[in-house]
């Protein structure tokens, strides 16, 4: 997508001084403050179709009604909307010499989790001189994708090369007056991802962003939507293990599942942003809305490993509107030092004979706060619906908290729905156990973090689990009290 | 001949409860002590002492294991000089699958040994003849650690750790409890397995059956965190036959 950026600017505000523009518009970046200008900005810039700026400033006018969110049990400074600055080119992370100028925590880290110096340096935005491995498998990659039908780009990408596909299927699952994060990601996301698998497709390899990230950096209000249409499958990884650190506190994204009639979307996220310093200073807000819809004999499945992040919020959800259609939704989330999390699902129950799991593994250390909260909802329609919950939490410490609101809403009297809940206390006897045997403490937490974390971690990919695993003990690391 | 294991004037606390109160044992390459003693007398906080779990306090005494000062390393490193505990009562370990743990344990011990580890064939090997001593089911060498075991079968575990770890000296608490008749045959039968020149056994029991498979060099009494009376194997008959009030007798003479 080429445009000239001075021009574009021109064209469309024609009024720059109004909202507060210089001429200096080389940093490319809005100033800050939140109003509809920002928005035709944000649109024309990215050369968008006026449907979708029509959209966006309809985000925008819902969001100016709502009122931020207070009933999660987290604590924070509540960002202030206006001194927030919605649009700046893409940009390059900045690119550093060598790995030697990376923060020294940050790479040992990485090194514990056993990822490779060129992936250290990809990943940290160090300049490369050759053409590395993960480039090429991105090239390759792509081309077998398109062999098959299969889109996987950017959403700016899917706004000009696909319109109609984005067209009808932008928030038809997360509305954009759903919540306040959602209704302020509509009106001013700037990019995502887009997946979109044809009729009777099987993705034959893992999508993931991973492969796509450092092209502009992660995003701050990303917007990813995936379709799977009839019969088809794929496998899609968000995030990385790795620690990412970013200037942005306020990450509110929105990701929106689609699986038609016979699909099946298994969508896995590992998240590790930055969560503030050990006495709770700094750290990303992640408030995040996923959803999925699925039609008739479809399967949406969530699985999270969330880490990262000074206060989440985060509920993947599955609206089983067909017949026969699965919802499940795994999570191991882990909080230390200051942390705050309050995170689950909601699994709503529309279609006959649905059928939804739920298992999350709450694991809380430090001074930290770790919610469940999760919905079943069993709609009168919803015959012979089957809901399964299971909720765990494991405290490593005294100081830390556990917390469970399950709500469960039942409108057909067919329905089953269990629910299970324990909170247990890291087993002082089970590390003894583990050191009488030859291991360290280190390595006794790992395994029986692991161990109770395990029922999760064996939904996600392979290679991911085993990196999944190396960053429970290391977000867990000397956290035993 | 060096002793193995010398326990010199011990006194360990707990919540500021004394329970050890000045014991002394010396044990010599290859040989199996027995400890007797009623309830409650320091059976189980010797072991635990002496593996090195910090919920008790050492506050006097020495311990010398092997030309090491057993009570200046921690549980780990003793585990890895060769010092293994059955315990009493095993724990179980949910979602921990026995051979993982055992491979990530046997790791441990062969590096600090600078053995180099076991290639998975071998290790596998390994785990089968060792469960074949102890006639462990193979589906349980796969499930979690002691999860779900009956009390049988956690002991029978225990065995073959030991088996697997191959320590230089074995404390087995009360491992004959719970038993049925086969299992005490084939648990002890592991045992006598094991015993070479050089390894030493430390037998905590309440029963003398579990000695009529297990021979043992020598028979302690541990009573009020002392041993009061040491003797040889007919020791243990006698005090099956008379009980421990004799012995408290003798003491408060
Ligand atoms: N954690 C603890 N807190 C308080 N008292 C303890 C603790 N552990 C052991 N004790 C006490 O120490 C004493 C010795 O206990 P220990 O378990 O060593 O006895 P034992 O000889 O092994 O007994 P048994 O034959 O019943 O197994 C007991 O009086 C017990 O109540
Ligand atoms: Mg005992």
């Amino acid at each position: 997508m080429a445009y000239e950026g001075d021009d574009l600017l021109e064209e469309v505000t024609g009024k720059e001084y109004e909202f507060g523009f210089t001429t200096n518009i080389e940093s490319d970046k809005a100033p800050p403050g939140l109003n509809e200008d920002i928005i035709r900005l944000i649109s024309s810039k990215k050369n968008e179709p006026e449907w979708l700026l029509e959209w966006r400033l309809d985000a925008f006018a819902k969001w100016s009604e709502m009122q931020e969110p207070e009933w999660a049990h987290v604590n924070y400074e509540k960002p202030d909307f206006q001194s927030i600055s919605y649009y700046s080119a893409p940009k390059k992370k900045p690119q550093l010499d060598s790995l030697d100028d990376l923060d020294p925590e940050m790479r040992a880290t990485m090194d514990k989790l056993g990822i490779s110096i060129e992936e250290q340096k990809r990943l940290s935005g160090v300049a490369v001189d050759f053409v590395m491995d993960s480039v090429s498998v991105a090239t390759s990659f792509k081309k077998k994708l398109g062999e098959l039908g299969i889109i996987f780009c950017s959403m700016s990408e899917a706004v000009q090369e696909h319109p109609e596909l984005v067209k009808k299927y932008l928030g038809t699952v997360v509305p954009k007056q759903d919540n306040f994060y959602a209704a302020l990601n509509s009106a001013v996301f700037t990019d995502g991802s887009f997946c979109y698998i044809p009729k009777g497709v099987r993705c034959p390899m893992e999508l993931s962003t991973y492969f796509r990230i450092n092209e502009s950096g992660t995003g701050q209000f990303e917007r990813t939507l995936v379709v799977a249409d009839k019969g088809s499958y794929v496998s899609y990884l968000e995030g990385c293990t790795a620690p990412q650190r970013d200037e942005n506190q306020l990450h509110a994204a929105v990701v929106e599942l689609i699986a038609l009639d016979e699909a099946e979307i298994k969508y896995s996220t590992v998240q590790n942003w930055y969560p503030g310093d050990k006495n709770g200073a700094g750290g990303v807000f992640n408030f995040v809305t996923k959803r999925g819809l699925c039609e008739t004999r479809s399967k949406i499945s969530w699985t999270q490993v969330e880490t990262g992040s000074a206060v989440t919020w985060k509920y993947p959800s599955c609206i089983l509107k067909g017949d026969h259609s699965i919802g499940e939704f795994y999570s191991v989330a882990v909080t230390n030092n200051y942390q705050q999390a309050d995170t689950g699902t909601k699994m709503i129950h529309i279609g006959k004979n649905t059928n939804s799991t739920i298992i999350s593994k709450g694991i809380s250390a430090g001074k930290s706060q770790n919610s469940y909260r999760g919905l079943v909802s069993i709609n009168a329609s919803a015959k012979n619906a089957r809901n399964f919950s299971q909720c765990d939490s494991l405290l490593m410490t005294d100081r830390c908290g556990a917390h469970t609101f399950p709500y469960i809403e039942v409108n057909n009297s067919s329905a089953k729905v269990e629910h299970e809940a324990t909170t247990s206390k890291i087993g002082e006897d089970q590390i003894f156990y583990c050191l009488q045997r030859g291991l360290n403490e280190e390595q006794a937490i790992s395994l029986i973090v692991n161990g109770y974390a395990k029922d999760v971690l064996n939904k996600l990919p392979m290679e991911f689990a085993v990196e999944a695993q190396k960053l429970l003990a290391i977000s867990l690391e000397g956290s035993v009290g | 001949m060096k002793p193995l294991l010398s326990i010199n004037n011990l006194q360990a606390e707990v919540e500021g409860h004394e329970i050890l109160k000045g014991l002394n044992l010396t044990i010599n390459p290859g040989e199996v002590h027995a400890i007797m003693g009623p309830n409650g007398s320091g059976k189980s906080t010797l072991a635990s002492v002496l593996a090195g779990n910090e919920d008790y306090d050492v506050t006097g005494g020495s311990v010398d294991f092997d030309g090491i000062d057993l009570l200046d390393i921690d549980a780990s490193e003793r585990a890895k000089e060769g010092l293994f505990l059955a315990f009493q009562y095993p724990v179980e370990i949910p979602g921990v699958s026995n051979i993982n743990f055992l491979r990530a344990a046997l790791k441990e011990i062969h590096e600090h040994k600078e053995i180099d580890p076991l290639t998975a064939k071998e290790f596998l090997a390994k785990v089968k003849e060792k469960s074949a001593l102890v006639e462990l089911d193979g589906k349980l060498t796969n499930r979690s650690v002691n999860e779900g075991f009956s009390g049988g079968e956690k002991k029978r575990n225990e065995i073959f750790q030991m088996a697997m770890l191959e320590p230089k000296m074995a404390i087995l608490d009360e491992t004959d409890s719970g038993l049925d008749i086969d299992a005490l045959r084939i648990v002890a039968q592991g045992v006598n397995a094991m015993r070479s020149p050089e390894r030493s056994f430390l037998l905590i029991t309440h029963y003398q059956r579990l000695l009529d498979y297990i021979v043992p060099d020598f028979v302690h009494v541990l009573y009020k965190g002392q041993i009061v009376k040491s003797g040889p194997k007919e020791l243990a008959l006698e005090l099956e036959e008379k009980g421990y009030d004799w012995i408290k007798e003798e003491m408060a003479l």
